[in-house]
């Protein structure tokens, strides 16, 4: 039987490796690629805690945290898509115009 | 800790799970960085089989590597991103600082593993898991989130539509 414990540690890996793209990468379309990986390790949790309280709860939130990933992976790349439209990148150093005026790339 | 199939299978499916992962980060052109999260999805879906979460599994490739990566590999394709390799992106020190503390988190989180440590795998029913048994909690317990999820994927599609059209 496989503890809980390294279910819990590989979620807690894949949460990590998710969090270090989001800071690192710059392109938006892996950093929303890291969101899923995100995602996806916090359903790994509520699995690993249903199978080891025997309880199907967890099975039912894990069902809507993909509904949920789906819909934001949805709109997210409708954004990314509206933004590269307007300027014509996916960079996200050149998305600022809400803030840190003092480099703003306009468009 | 004795050898057991189940522990085979286990690492069988969590080192290509790590290892694509890090490959999604690390990869040059955002094409290989989906495909090595497809692999991630699939490797998931196993693990999931092995916590005995059968229909979250087949979700997970139905949904995940389905649906959402086509999603993504269609946006790959229309901004004609895939082709050229990204340029180095060098780090600033706020982004390093950023990814060490991302690695700090892993590390506390990790260390809190020791309360939870003792507790056993309960003993669950043959069913468990299954779409019968996911179900029936689905559309009794778990029904108003349920609807709540259906108007969340409509809003979603209404939503994905108006912000990328460019003239409604």
């Amino acid at each position: 039987m496989v503890p809980l414990t390294w279910y819990l540690l590989l979620a807690a890996i894949l949460f990590g490796i998710g969090l270090v793209g989001v800071i690192v990468k710059r392109n938006a379309l892996i950093v929303m690629m890291c969101v899923e990986l995100m995602l996806n390790a916090a359903n790994l949790t509520f699995l690993a805690f249903s199978r080891a309280k025997g309880a199907v709860g967890g099975n039912a939130t894990a069902f809507f945290i993909i509904a949920v990933a789906a819909a934001e992976a949805a709109v997210g790349l409708a954004i990314i898509i509206a933004i590269f439209r307007i300027r014509g990148s996916v960079n996200m150093d050149d998305v600022r115009a809400l803030g840190e005026k003092a480099d703003a790339v306009e468009p | 800790m004795t050898i057991t199939a189940e522990l085979v299978t286990f690492f069988v499916f969590a080192i290509p799970l790590v290892m694509t992962a890090v490959g999604v980060v690390t990869a040059r052109s955002p094409m290989y960085a989906a495909m090595n999260l497809v692999g991630t999805f699939f490797c998931l879906a196993g693990i999931y089989v092995l916590l005995s979460a059968h229909l979250l599994a087949f979700m997970q490739i139905l949904v995940y590597a389905g649906a959402v990566m086509v999603l993504f590999l269609f946006v790959i394709m229309l901004l004609s991103l895939g082709g050229e390799a990204q340029e180095v992106e060098k780090l600033k020190a706020m982004q390093l600082l950023g990814g060490l503390s991302a690695v700090a988190l892993v590390a506390l989180i990790a260390t809190s593993f020791r309360e939870v440590a003792e507790t056993p795998m309960a003993a669950v029913q043959p069913d468990f898991g299954t779409v019968k048994a996911v179900g029936r909690v689905l559309f009794t317990q778990y029904l108003l989130p349920f609807e709540a999820t259906s108007l969340l994927l409509l809003v979603a599609i209404v939503g994905a539509v108006v912000v990328a059209k460019e003239k409604i």
